[in-house]
């Protein structure tokens, strides 16, 4: 089909700025405005930006908590407060852990773009090591709190506390659960179209986590531990 | 071994509920036997149950949503005539624990399980159609949104017979809603009720947004859109941006209940008062969520049916993305009385009032779009005007209450509650209404009866008057909302008006009901032949009714604003069809029950955090697990359409548009 | 059709009474206030209504009338196809709206300025003030400047400002006496502030105005306005024949019952209401029965914290009454 003029149908462009009958208007010629002329964008595209989108929505429940913790924090009901209970050293390698992980998990995709099967699964495997390393400190922080009576019931800053800390932490762990099956699934399957588009999912979604826990670093820990 | 649950969570001593429910299951049981005798349990499940196609996930949507609409009102019957007859001292025939049960769940069934899955499935049906293309961007994901959806419904009726459903409202305001003063299952049952059907509608906002923004036809660029994929865009990223706000705050509110947390109880330091904002924070994007489509809905059928294109589309996309923004910092209206200060109330007030500004502007651009237009006065086009008629009041109203000093006195008052009422039926109903008409025929193949769709919306348009008038008034009145007696006498005469009119609003969903049965019999010579029953104007209409399962044989080139109106019109105008494409197989993806299993196992872990029978949570959560896995695991993804298959298809609806063109040229 | 009548008869019906009786005295109608925030409150609701009306009703005539001319079978429309926009009329549309908003959100400034609850209401000097705390089901009166208290019975002096200060035992719901003005939320831990005045002596209907749990519907209470002298003398009187309002008998109060018929304390303690808004007074219980939780699941239930009240409130051991 060509492009057709606008002569023979009245209903032809008719938003076009400038006037309803109007021939020529203000330089909005008869091409298409705005991005989408093209078609159905590939599947990698739209995975990776339906998953973008997804993460989005991830970071507002994030964001949520943190308004929780924001309101919340000073609310100690007599409890202990953030400068009684954070430990900045073990916060401190569990950051450089995290980060570190993100790292691998970025070797990792190189890897899997050069299709080398044995880096790729080595680099996740660190990846996943460096995680359950994480988490073990953060499981061995909350369990020495709660020893101390500091558990989630003590106050409301407390509660937000360990909601923020946690809820990133049931992401990391949700995160392991999920690499561990994609390094099962690469074993079996190889390279894969949609295991690919996996894979990248997963590398979004670890980095995202590093963000979100460049935010609780910040705010929980650091400025807590200020109080 | 089993929780919390044993024989005493089953209502023996209340008949209104048992009898209620022995109902349902019987009735239940009797359609599941019904198709196992007749054989359909392969048909359904290959077809349906199972099935990844948008327009089938679609349909699905729309039935549950028919079904809990019929659901909530039942209770609102129930509602209206406990307040009219508890009066005078009488009790009525609803204890105050039974009352607060049907009103909660009345708002929580409307909202998340009658309004939600019907313009989920307006969408889900129209959206790739419109935009050319052959599915969602996910279409698994469809499937499983879909099913989660079915899971929170299916647990919030459960409750009616296992347990109690919770006595806090359609939002669970703390403190009320902690362990302290709710200490049953009640609103346990409503926290993973809704987190169920939440995780499928946030899936279902990602899916579509991921669908309008990367999956249109070629040519159709964001101006080129119907404006129905505008305000479905405009309330699919409100569901992005805003659920997340709801699960996080059920979830904190979980917390407290279960593990003894402080982020809303009256102890340790919490602060009830942020659950409301929260709340509201998801609870206004919501209202904004089912109400864009609904204006979407209304903005095709104005056109359409005026044989107009839309008048000032370019107005109508500001208008649309100038709500989504602006209903993101209006929550605090929701409780100016809680003694903010001046300035947020005047604040918020102002933001509330500029909303409005919006939603002006769309009315006006649809008077317009009949104006020097042909109105047609069908079913979906009656919906049409009588949503702006009742609309323009509601919106009124609405501003009303956005205006401090006036909310200081109908805060939580029956006006408040004609208002939202006024503005949910006379808008998203009206709309879903008027779609489901609109769309029925593109669906099923067969137009739905005009007569008894006109009497469906006579009788709903005045029972909706009489129900809600009189609630106006009562609440300039004094009257607060979920009374369960009324001790003021002078109230009576309108709550007895409102009874009236809530028998008429019945008599509407009879016609409704009849309308459907009258249609489905009368198939034949309702049949649409062409694709293209109202002479319509996107591309929906380029199809045959229904649509093949691939949607378009070819994908369209899209030219103009108005696809599908071009290619008419061009067709028209040369009194031929385009040439016959060149077809190609089609790759379309392969059913799936991950969407059923998966919710499956969420009804366990949902059913078993209610009863605190940890082992079968676990139970669940492995096998939603193992559910994902198996799909994952999967080799074939895809299967292909032959050319032969595609062609015919297409050779049979091209026929009938020759067929239609030819009768078209010698009546024109 | 209906429809459009009805809407048209509503102001007509608001404004004229007929029909509603809006102005029968045993109404708790908010179009016939008895003070001055009352009257404010409504004269900004019919106001903004009148100035709605002047566009709503048009668009809703226009809406009609459009659809009407332009029907399909009516020869004499003229068909305009192309008439799909007009930057004029575009102009017009986004204005309306916007001019409209424009004069309401002065309006809605001024008003929320001016009818600000915690704004104190002429005369100030005379202002008494009233402690208002919502319980399960019923409201608790306390007249700090006499010490007695009463319970779903509240008695006003006419003419004079009252400064009512709200808070609750235990969930949220707000404190309304329709005729006289606006409501305002009582919530426990917290505190809140509203000024009313009455100006002609009668008997009002007062309620809680947000769903509080089962026994909500009982939770209502008279309102008598009463000439000065006259609330004077009921004030001394309510000094005889009454139990004293103290630590255990404001436990024992703050247990769950509904429809409560009035009565009232001869004696309050001395600083309940702030030992309530602090929580020195833990909050009022919830149900006795029905909990059907597992103990070991929520280790810190409220009962455990009850602590009663000796004295006065804020020691120097404990200076803000918080709980240690």
């Amino acid at each position: 089909m060509s492009a057709t003029t606008a002569s023979g149908f009245p209903g032809h462009d008719p938003y076009r700025l400038g006037g309803s009958h109007g021939h020529g208007g203000h330089g909005h010629g008869h091409s298409a405005t705005g991005h989408g002329e093209g078609g159905q964008a590939s599947k990698l595209v739209t995975v990776a930006y339906g998953f973008w989108i997804f993460l989005l929505s991830d970071i507002i429940i994030f964001a949520t908590f943190f308004a929780g913790y924001a309101v919340l924090s000073h609310e100690t009901a007599g409890g202990p407060t953030g400068s009684e209970l954070f430990d900045l050293n073990r916060v401190g390698i569990q950051t450089f852990l995290l980060l570190t992980s993100s790292f691998t998990c970025g070797l990792g995709s190189l890897a899997t773009y050069r299709r080398d099967m044995a880096w790729t699964q080595i680099w996740l495997f660190a990846t996943g090591l460096l995680g359950a390393a994480f988490l073990f400190l953060e499981v061995q922080e909350f369990v020495q709190m709660v020893e101390e009576g500091a558990g989630p019931s003590r106050s409301a800053f407390l509660s937000a506390f360990y909601a923020v800390v946690g809820c990133h932490g049931l992401h990391v762990s949700a995160g392991l659960l999920w690499l561990g099956t994609m390094m099962a699934q690469l074993f079996f399957k190889g390279f894969r179209p949609d295991i690919e588009r996996r894979l990248l999912c997963f590398n979004l979604f670890w980095h995202a986590l590093d963000i979100v826990w460049i935010a609780v670093f910040t705010i929980v820990y650091l400025l807590g531990a200020n109080q | 071994m089993l929780g919390k649950l044993d024989w005493s969570a089953i209502p023996f001593d209340e008949p209104i509920p048992l009898v209620a429910a022995l109902v349902i299951v019987i009735a239940g049981l009797g359609v599941l036997a019904w198709v196992t005798v007749k054989g359909f349990w392969p048909y359904l499940w290959r077809e349906w149950i199972t099935s990844v196609d948008h327009k089938r996930i679609g349909i699905m949507y729309i039935i549950l949503s028919l079904l809990m609409l019929i659901r909530g009102f039942v209770d609102a019957i129930m509602m209206r005539t406990q307040q009219a007859m508890a009066t005078g001292g009488a009790a009525g025939y609803l204890p105050p624990d039974h009352y607060d049960q049907i009103f909660s769940a009345h708002g929580t069934i409307m909202i998340f399980f009658g309004a939600m899955p019907f313009v989920i499935g307006l969408m889900n049906f129209v959206l790739p159609l419109q935009l050319g293309v052959r599915d969602v961007a996910f279409p698994t994901l469809n499937s499983v949104s879909f099913w989660l959806t079915a899971s929170g419904a299916l647990l919030v009726n459960l409750s009616l017979v296992i347990g109690e459903f919770a006595r806090t409202g359609w939002l669970p305001f703390a403190p009320l809603s902690e362990i302290e003063y709710s200490p049953g299952v009640g609103v346990d049952y409503y926290l993973w009720a809704i987190q169920i059907s939440g995780v499928g509608t946030v899936l279902s906002g990602v899916n579509l947004v991921t669908t309008i923004l990367k999956m249109r036809a070629p040519g159709m660029s964001y101006l080129r859109m119907p404006m129905f994929c505008w305000t479905a865009l405009g309330a699919n990223m409100l569901i992005v941006a805003a659920f997340p706000i709801l699960t996080a705050t059920l979830a904190m509110l979980t917390l407290d209940r279960y593990l003894g947390f402080h982020f809303f109880t009256n102890t340790g330091g919490g602060n009830p008062m942020m659950f409301v904002n929260l709340i509201w924070a998801w609870g206004h994007p919501e209202v904004y969520i089912l109400i864009l489509p609904a204006f979407g809905i209304f903005s095709e059928v104005f056109s359409t049916f005026s044989s107009k294109p839309l008048f000032g589309y370019r107005s109508m996309v500001a208008a649309t993305l100038f709500i989504v923004v602006v209903s993101f910092t209006v929550w605090l209206h929701h409780f100016y009385t809680m003694g903010a200060g001046a300035d947020v109330n005047a604040a918020f007030g102002i933001a509330t009032s500029v909303i409005a500004v919006g939603t002006g502007v769309k009315i006006y651009n649809w008077l317009f779009t009949m104006y020097g237009g042909r109105v047609r006065f069908d079913t979906p086009m009656l919906w049409a005007i009588g949503f702006v008629l009742t609309f323009t009041v509601g919106g009124m109203t609405g501003v009303l209450l956005a205006i401090p000093p006036a909310d200081f006195m109908l805060h939580n008052s029956l006006f408040l509650v004609a208002h939202f009422h006024n503005v949910i039926i006379g808008g998203v109903l009206f709309g879903a209404f008027a779609g489901l008409t609109y769309w029925f025929p593109k669906a099923f193949g067969f137009r739905l009866h005009e007569g008894w769709g006109k009497t469906a919306f006579w009788l709903t348009l005045a029972g909706f008057v009489l129900v809600f008038v009189p609630l106006y008034i009562l609440g300039l009145q004094g009257m607060t909302r979920r009374l369960q007696r009324v001790t003021v006498e002078a109230w009576v005469p309108w709550l007895d008006v409102a009874v009236f009119g809530v028998f008429v609003m019945a008599l509407g969903v009879a016609a409704q009901i009849t309308q459907l049965v009258v249609s489905i019999r009368r198939r034949h010579e309702l049949r649409d032949e062409t694709g293209d029953p109202w002479d319509g104007r996107s591309l929906e209409w380029a199809t045959p009714s229904p649509p093949p399962h691939f949607n378009f044989a070819v994908q369209p080139h899209v030219e103009g604003e108005e696809a599908y109106w071009d290619i008419k019109q061009r067709a028209i105008e040369e009194q031929r069809l385009g040439d016959e494409p060149h077809y190609e197989p089609i790759e379309m993806p392969r059913n799936s029950p991950t969407g059923v299993v998966s919710a499956f196992f969420a009804t366990l872990i949902g059913f078993a955090l209610i009863w605190h029978i940890w082992w079968l949570a676990i139970v669940g959560f492995i096998g939603a697990y193992a559910t994902f896995v198996v799909f994952a695991w999967r080799d074939e993804t895809e299967y292909e359409v032959s050319v032969e298959e595609v062609a015919e298809a297409d050779r049979a609806r091209r026929a009938a548009r020759q067929a239609w063109l030819e009768a078209h040229g010698q009546t024109a | 059709m209906t429809l459009r009548i009805l809407v048209l008869c509503l102001p007509v019906l608001l404004l004229s009474g007929c029909g509603g009786g809006f102005f029968d005295s045993s109404v708790p109608s908010i179009l016939d206030p008895v003070g001055p925030i009352g009257t404010g409150n409504r004269t900004i609701l019919l106001n903004s209504l009148a100035v709605m009306l002047v566009i709503v009703i048009p668009t809703m005539i226009a809406t009609v009338a459009f659809a009407w001319w332009f029907r399909a079978s009516n020869p004499k429309a003229e068909y305009k196809p192309g008439f799909t926009y007009s930057g004029r009329i575009e102009l017009i549309v986004w204005s309306i709206p916007t001019l409209t908003i424009l004069f309401l959100g002065g309006l809605i400034w001024y008003g929320s300025h001016q009818l600000d609850p915690r704004r104190p209401v002429e005369p100030v000097a005379d202002t008494l003030e009233v402690q208002v705390v919502a319980l399960d089901w019923k409201w608790l009166f306390i007249y700090p400047g006499a010490q007695v208290a009463t319970v779903n019975d509240l008695k006003i002096p006419v003419g004079q400002p009252v400064r009512f200060r709200v808070t609750s035992a235990s969930v949220m719901t707000t404190f309304f006496i329709p005729r006289l003005g606006s409501m305002i939320y009582g919530m426990n831990r917290m505190e809140n502030e509203l000024h009313l005045r009455a100006d002609h002596a009668g008997n009002y209907f007062g309620t809680a105005a947000h769903y509080s749990g089962d026994g909500f519907s009982g939770m209502n209470f008279n309102v008598e306005a009463m000439p000065p002298d006259a609330f004077g003398r009921w004030l001394t009187g309510l000094h005889s024949g009454g139990d004293v309002l103290n630590a255990q008998a404001y436990a024992e109060l703050s247990r769950q019952s509904h429809d409560v018929k009035p009565f009232h304390y001869s004696q309050v303690q001395n600083g309940l209401f702030d030992a309530i808004v602090r929580q020195v007074l833990p909050p009022a219980p919830g149900p006795d029965e029905g909990r059907q939780g597992d103990p070991g699941v929520h280790p810190e239930s409220p009962a455990s914290e009850v602590r009663l009240l000796d004295g006065d409130i804020c020691t120097a051991s404990n200076p803000t009454g918080t709980k240690g």
